[in-house]
């Protein structure tokens, strides 16, 4: 009898100590994209955030609480994304946060979050509107969107043009491509051109984007003053060939923050010379803090997630500061819910909803000079719209501008015309003050 | 032993021309439709229903539409996606602005929009055969595809392309949880599966499979091969496009273009082909095959590596799942080009004889 007594007590323990260790690990799912069309550009994101995820569990963890990674392979395809999301959020204790790096993925995902409770972080892509936190309570589109993207790329076309009224008269020419995530873009561009007097060349490309003679024997026909590239993986690099071979100086081309990254370009090399993107805040960081701190005691341990010679490129550091805000707004979360306890959907959303990085917090957490101060709040869960913009010099990107900040005045009531819009159509209502407290 | 039909004696005309004339095949198909109406959703988590059964069964109806056309009529068709797109974009915009639709007949719109493009369509079948139809239908697909692209009206004007429905309901009853879901897409399923089996059994499916086996020979018979080409068209794009309006509806519930892509066309071929040409039952097990198995290599492989002791990397099971995948159907179609449909009844006339073959 009593050893049986013994074995169960012993069973019962050891379970409950299972279940103890489990309880004390966050899950943060990742949906990459390693594979399909973006497959270039996706594979750094997520080795960046899982590389980010290791160091904290090297530095000890969100207040001694470990960060748990699993990752689902969506090939950027919305059926599979929503696959993945489905299969992973109730794993290891329930999803913290979902980052699916695809505005597909992210429309397909919107209304699923607030029903399952879960929150949304799409740095710089997915819906613009839904920097509107209060008719989107689970979206977070954190320190960007597109809209953001657009404006700040339109002023330093502005600035090189020498002001934003010398732009009247011209014309500028946007290739895009042909889904949500292009056509995100518009409606700022659109509002811009009726405000300062220039005109639109809309130039769609349908997906993946590797077909795009027609689009730039266009350009080379009409010769826009300046062009706009809204492109994502095989696309960018394409586009910039095509721009050579009908002869479109590159110096008259800018990319948003999706179309700025090496892997892009490294093939075109000397014939990207002179191209520039605009950054959401970072850019290729090799020498930042925290990739110093990654490379110590992530990569020289052999546990580094890609090769080394990415650690630090532009969409490696994406993924780093994905992955930051992620643990940043558990870490916040934990301040309201209780330090050192492992945060659920709703409470990691209060996290979100509250963060205030500022930049002592950034600095000690190595952004410094990689990032602006964030804040995000009821009303705004974008939290921050700085920019650059960086420049190709033929190996690599260098700044090329000072920071740049998208003008709320304009982009506010689209956010919240855009927003109510939504809400009308869905039968949602505003957020009381009240639920902002929540 | 078990699956003998000794003794069956057949003595009406109504007996002998059923769905399932041997009773095993009647209770065995009773027990596996209480199977998936009773225990599934008993037995399955969120996860098994929205992300396989529910994707399952709306492609499975889109397979039995499409095996309509190209396998009981031969018309080879690479059109599907567009279909299912007419009949997503139809019964979202009568949805949208007509206050007061009722789900069903708002799918079912779109499955009358998807009949009218799709006897459009079916027009060149009436002069082109064989590949060359494949060719002229692929039309459809990309006609399709720039038209909702384009086209703002169809998108009811949204900024992004993306198109989204909600607070779904049949009758008062909710059309939001999983099991709902399932349930509902099930009983349109087992609807659109039986009026398809009598279709093929009837008159207007034997004229179907006529013209697929000879169509000069149809025509000197008395079949008149517009008429039965039309028709295949008609009634596959109608169930495509009510396959379509579930998938926009009731699975992804907010959907762009790209959802019906010419993949998705070639996908619903697939089905066809792997499951087996000119079979009901081979949709379903088409479907399973080219949604579900995919998704199984997907999450087996890892636990297949940890069991020796291998640490499988998320890209590494991406490419060794499509690689698999595609040497599985390569092995399919040499082992069995009829399909699996064909392997099941092969299976069954074994049956038949077990444990004594002659």
């Amino acid at each position: 009898m009593k050893i049986r007594h013994i074995v169960l007590a012993g069973l019962v323990a050891s379970a409950s100590a299972g279940a103890f260790a489990q309880a004390k690990e966050q899950f943060f799912p990742v949906l990459s994209g390693r594979t399909g069309p973006v497959a270039p550009n996706a594979t750094p994101w997520a080795n960046g955030h899982n590389d980010y995820m290791k160091l904290v569990n090297a530095r000890g963890g969100i207040n001694g609480v470990k960060t748990l990674v699993e990752e689902c392979e969506t090939g950027y395809a919305t059926d599979r994304g929503v696959e993945c999301y489905e299969r992973l959020k109730n794993k290891n204790g329930g999803a913290t946060v979902f980052q699916p790096l695809s505005t597909g993925i992210t429309f397909a995902l919107t209304e699923k979050v607030a029903a399952d409770k879960i929150s949304l972080i799409t740095s710089g892509y997915g819906r613009s509107d839904s920097a509107d936190g209060g008719i989107f309570k689970w979206n977070f589109p954190l320190i960007g969107h597109y809209w953001v993207a657009g404006d700040t790329v339109l002023q330093h076309i502005g600035k090189k043009a020498g002001g934003m009224d010398k732009l009247k008269g011209k014309k500028i020419g946007v290739a895009y491509h042909d889904s949500p995530f292009g056509k995100e873009l518009l409606p700022i561009l659109q509002e811009r051109a009726a405000q300062y007097g220039f005109t639109l060349q809309l130039l769609p490309v349908a997906a993946p984007g590797v077909e795009q003679k027609a689009t730039w024997l266009q350009v080379r026909r009409e010769q826009p003053d300046y062009m706009i590239l809204q492109t994502w993986g095989v696309m960018t690099g394409t586009a910039i060939k095509e721009a050579q071979a009908v002869g479109y100086s590159r110096e008259k081309m800018f990319g948003t923050w999706w179309s700025g990254a090496e892997p892009d370009l490294k093939d075109v090399g000397e014939g990207a010379k002179g191209y520039s993107a605009v950054m959401m805040q970072h850019g290729a960081e090799p020498q930042s803090a925290v990739v110093k701190d990654i490379m110590d005691k992530v990569h020289s341990k052999g546990e580094g997630a890609g090769p080394k010679d990415e650690v630090g490129s532009v969409l490696y550091m994406r993924g780093v500061v994905g992955a930051m805000l992620a643990t940043e707004g558990v870490r916040a979360a934990q301040e309201r819910f209780g330090k050192g306890k492992v945060m659920n959907g709703e409470q990691a959303r209060w996290g979100y909803e509250n963060l205030n990085l500022t930049q002592a917090k950034l600095d000690a957490l190595g952004f410094k000079g990689v990032m602006r101060p964030v804040s995000t709040s009821c009303a705004d869960h974008m939290g921050s719209a700085w920019t650059r913009v960086h420049t190709w010099d033929g190996s690599k990107f260098v700044w090329a501008s000072d920071w740049l900040q998208a003008d709320d005045q304009v982009i506010r009531p689209l956010v919240k015309a855009s927003a109510d819009k939504y809400a009308a159509e869905k039968k949602l209502t505003r957020r009381t003050p009240a639920d902002c407290q929540s | 032993m078990f699956y003998r039909e000794n003794g069956q004696f057949k003595t009406s005309y109504r007996a002998d021309s059923q769905i399932f004339p041997i009773a095993q095949d009647r209770w065995g198909v009773l027990a596996l439709l209480a199977f998936a109406v009773i225990a599934v959703p008993l037995l399955a988590d969120e996860y098994l229903l929205r992300a396989i059964f529910i994707p399952f069964l709306i492609l499975s109806l889109a397979a039995l539409g499409v095996n309509i056309l190209v396998g009981f009529c031969g018309q080879i068709s690479l059109g599907s996606g567009a279909f299912m797109a007419v009949g997503a974009y139809a019964a979202y915009n009568t949805y949208v602005r007509i206050e007061g639709m009722p789900l069903i007949v708002a799918l079912l719109s779109g499955g009358f929009f998807a009949t009218l493009v799709g006897l459009f369509f079916g027009i060149p079948s009436l002069r082109v055969k064989g590949l060359y139809l494949a060719v002229a239908t692929l039309a459809a697909q990309f006609f399709c595809d720039w038209v909702f692209l384009r086209i703002g009206w169809f998108s009811n004007n949204s900024s992004s392309g993306s198109v989204a429905v909600s607070d779904l309901s049949v009758l008062g009853w909710s059309i939001e949880s999983p099991i709902s879901k399932y349930l509902f897409c099930l009983g349109v399923l087992v609807v659109f599966g039986v009026l398809a089996k009598n279709l093929v059994r009837g008159a207007i499916g034997r004229e179907w499979m006529a013209i697929r086996d000879m169509d000069v020979a149809a025509a000197v018979i008395g079949i008149r091969p517009m008429y039965a080409k039309l028709s295949a068209f008609a009634v596959s794009s109608f169930i495509v496009g009510v396959a379509g309006a579930l998938w926009g509806f009731i699975h992804l519930g907010s959907w762009e273009p790209a959802a019906f892509s010419v993949d998705r066309s070639f996908q619903l071929l697939f089905m066809v082909i792997i499951g087996g040409m000119g079979s009901i039952m081979g949709s379903f097990f088409g479907a399973a095959f080219i949604v579900v198995l995919p998704i199984f290599l997907n999450q087996a492989l890892p636990a297949l590596g940890s069991l020796f002791g291998l640490d499988i990397s998320t890209a590494l099971v991406a490419h060794t799942e499509v690689m698999i995948f595609g040497a599985l159907i390569v092995w399919f179609l040499i082992v069995e080009p009829h399909g699996l449909a064909k392997l099941w009844s092969i299976g069954k006339q074994k049956l038949r004889l077990w444990p004594f073959p002659h």
